[in-house]
């Protein structure tokens, strides 16, 4: 039990459409791990039975809605949750075809890991790389290409290694470092939870073991030092009529208490006198905690500020370079104004240009004929109300990521990476 | 360079308070849904957290049934005094009382589906723009389709085709005067790891979740306990059993199991060996394919 309360927690995303084997590779990736139950077994059975099916069709339990099970599809990201006895997983599933791309764009955000899936039998296919490109744009960190349906071409090592080269020679244009190949068959469970018998051939990890070792502890920015207020929290009650405390969520770095800071924009300059939780003060904290910070100087900071080392600070401008996806049915207006949200502050936001749209089935740059609509992908340039204090996305996900919400309507329009 | 990794309870903790302070920032009425369920009382153990050492800056909503366990109701006067927080209580025999809403009958029939209609006339009186619940994406296939801020437009109602992206950590709560947020702080969070948080931050929780001897009937496969509620047909006769109960709603639709676990360890090791989801004894799940779906579009929890 002291193993389980050790556990980290490691999300990845899959993309996939119907026949390429995604929700038997999640079925199985629960079923060999003992993530389902037996009530669930029993409600897939009945499904399946009522659809004619001989056997248990697993790909039943991955779809919620009733729409998404009566078309067989995946429409919207769904999150699956298992452990093993090394590690909590969090799967963000998503649909794979190109009209989803905004849904893909959504499961990959918060992603250490993404899943990529290519059938053995058809190879590296537009699908295929779309996938691994939306994972580089996001990036994600870590990639594991499955090369799925082994079963269905006698598990031949040239096979795979054909594969493995053609992805790599496409791979390397992609700003993704780490990625690893599997062999496997969802359907069989070869190289999933259990190696495979079949492929003496192949002498890496299974994929569940790869998930569970994969380090993922640097996959923060523990260097620069970045925390957006989000209140200000003021008992007024004693014992604590004098407590100023500023809550958030560390985005990057290490505070310690003695630390010189810088608050942004306004620049006063102070010192963390405490790093306070309910469990008690802290003597060091650092990205994803969430804290309360107190200064030894009552200077003004509110809601959307940042503290910051002095020495190491963001950049402060209001014209931002951004890679973007556009996730509305209605195009965006070149003159509208946009609601823009950065970390926990809000301006407004005009689409002053479009540089260029991005194929991200190949990694095309289009410079004709822009009309961005829904899915698409492009690099724009933005022009704000009021000055960010923004990063590059690569540098960091949290202080470098917007979105974009319409005025009226309410709506999240567009997703955003700064460059 | 040093281990700066956290664990997977100290990052779902994390994620929550985050979530709950952006719900602070954001709303002007926000407010917490308290069932005196484990979930609820984890999410109010997380509020107290992340605002301390200010008190709790929402009131506690319990839409209340009638058809209560005891138990319940004591634990949550007791939680409600000891956090110095306001109590707000909706009463379905209110919305009965004055015709808006309409007793179910038969054999099975609950007052589940009729919390529906007293709490959206609760958000609407107290004009709330955010009720944050207890509701976790593990818990059933149409909440696993959930996003932590979800919108409701101006008659309560979820719309799952047609939610909004929610992408990193950034929370969109706008929304136009008359509509809400439902917002779930724990929507990463399984069973195992609720368990495992209550047993770490020793919180406590109603004594129905512990191993105790109970007056029950067995009916749809479970042990139901015996209540001034239930009606009994002739074939079923009383029976002491020694059971507990992994969720609690009402006392008419929630089953308990047969167990031992008469302390948090024993739980959390018989949580980790168990079968079947937790909800399988609960009999307003059981109704169809997609009554939580179905209930949800109409302004569930």
């Amino acid at each position: 039990m002291n193993a389980y309360l050790d556990m980290e927690l490691l999300r990845f995303t899959t993309a996939g459409s119907v026949d390429d084997g995604k929700s038997t590779l999640i079925g199985r990736l629960l079923f060999d791990t003992k993530s389902i139950f037996e009530d669930q077994l029993d409600q897939v059975k009945r499904s399946s039975n009522r659809q004619g099916l001989a056997q248990a069709d697993l790909s039943l339990l991955t779809d919620g809605l009733k729409a998404e099970r009566e078309q067989g599809i995946t429409i919207d990201v769904a999150y699956r949750y298992f452990a093993t006895p090394k590690r909590k997983f969090i799967i963000a599933d998503t649909p794979g075809h190109i009209q989803y791309t905004r849904n893909m764009i959504t499961g990959a955000s918060t992603a250490n890991c993404a899943l990529v899936l290519i059938d053995a039998r058809h190879g590296v296919a537009e699908q295929t790389c779309r996938h691994a490109i939306i994972a580089s744009l996001l990036q994600i960190p870590h990639l594991i290409v499955c090369i799925n349906k082994m079963d269905l071409i006698d598990y031949q090592e040239p096979v795979f290694q054909k594969i493995k080269k053609d992805f790599e020679s496409f791979s390397s244009k992609l700003d993704i470092t780490d990625i690893r190949f599997i062999p496997i068959s969802a359907l069989n469970g070869d190289n999933v939870v259990n190696r495979s018998e079949k492929m003496s051939w192949y002498e890496g990890s299974t994929l569940l073991y790869t998930l569970e070792n994969l380090h993922i502890g640097s996959d923060y920015n523990h260097i620069d030092c970045r925390f957006p207020v989000q209140t200000v929290i003021r008992p007024k009650m004693a014992p604590y009529h004098d407590f100023r405390g500023y809550a958030g969520r560390i985005a990057g770095g290490v505070f310690k208490p003695g630390d010189e800071i810088t608050v942004l924009p306004s620049g006063f300059t102070s010192t963390i006198k405490s790093i306070e939780t309910f469990n008690g003060p802290l003597s060091e904290a650092f990205a994803p905690m969430s804290v309360v910070i107190q200064l030894t100087d009552d200077v003004d900071v509110s809601r959307g500020d940042m503290l910051v080392r002095s020495n190491n600070q963001p950049d402060l401008n209001q014209d931002i370079e951004i890679m973007m996806c556009w996730l509305d049915t209605k195009a965006p207006h070149p003159k509208s104004k946009y609601i823009i949200k950065h970390t926990t502050s809000e301006a407004k936001a005009i689409i002053k240009n479009i540089r260029y749209e991005l194929d991200v089935n190949t990694l095309h740059r289009n410079v004709e004929n822009l009309n961005i609509g829904m899915n698409d992908v492009a690099r724009v340039q933005l022009r704000t109300t009021k000055p960010l204090l923004t990063d590059a996305y690569r540098k960091n996900r949290t202080t470098g990521s917007i979105i974009l919400i319409d005025e009226s309507t309410h709506e999240t329009v567009a997703a955003g990476m700064i460059i | 360079m040093s281990n700066y990794n956290l664990t997977h309870l100290d990052e779902l903790e994390s994620e929550s308070i985050f979530i709950l302070r952006e719900v602070f920032a954001q709303f002007e009425n926000p407010c917490i849904l308290f069932s005196g369920g484990k979930d609820s009382i984890v999410v109010t153990h997380l509020t107290k957290k992340a605002f301390y050492p200010a008190k709790i800056p929402f009131p506690l909503v319990h839409i209340d049934t009638g058809h209560n366990f005891p138990e319940t109701m004591i634990f949550r006067d007791q939680i409600v005094a000891d956090l110095d927080v306001r109590l707000i209580v909706g009463l379905v025999q209110d919305s009965i009382h004055s015709g808006r809403s309409t007793e179910e009958r038969g054999k099975n029939a609950s007052r589940n589906v009729l919390q529906t209609n007293t709490l959206l006339d609760t958000i609407d009186l107290h004009q709330f723009d955010a009720c944050v619940g207890g509701a976790r994406r593990d818990e059933e296939k149409a909440r696993a389709k959930e996003r932590f801020f979800s919108h409701r437009d101006e008659f309560g109602q979820w719309d799952p085709k047609n939610q909004r992206p929610e992408l990193w950590n950034m929370f969109n709560g706008k929304h136009d005067h008359g509509e809400h947020f439902r917002v779930f702080p724990l929507s990463n969070w399984t069973e195992m790891d609720v368990w495992q948080y209550i047993l770490a931050e020793n919180i406590q929780i109603p004594s129905l979740y512990f191993a105790h001897q109970r007056e029950v009937i067995r009916r749809n496969d479970t042990w139901l306990p015996v209540s001034e509620h239930i009606h009994l047909n002739e074939t079923e006769t009383p029976i002491h059993k020694k059971i507990r109960f992994r969720t609690l709603g009402d006392i008419t639709i929630t089953g308990g199991d047969e167990s031992d676990a008469d302390t948090l360890e024993k739980i959390v090791d018989e949580v980790a060996a168990a079968r079947q989801t937790e909800r399988g004894n609960r009999a307003d799940d059981k109704r169809s394919e997609t009554s939580m779906e179905d209930r949800k579009k109409q302004g569930y929890f």
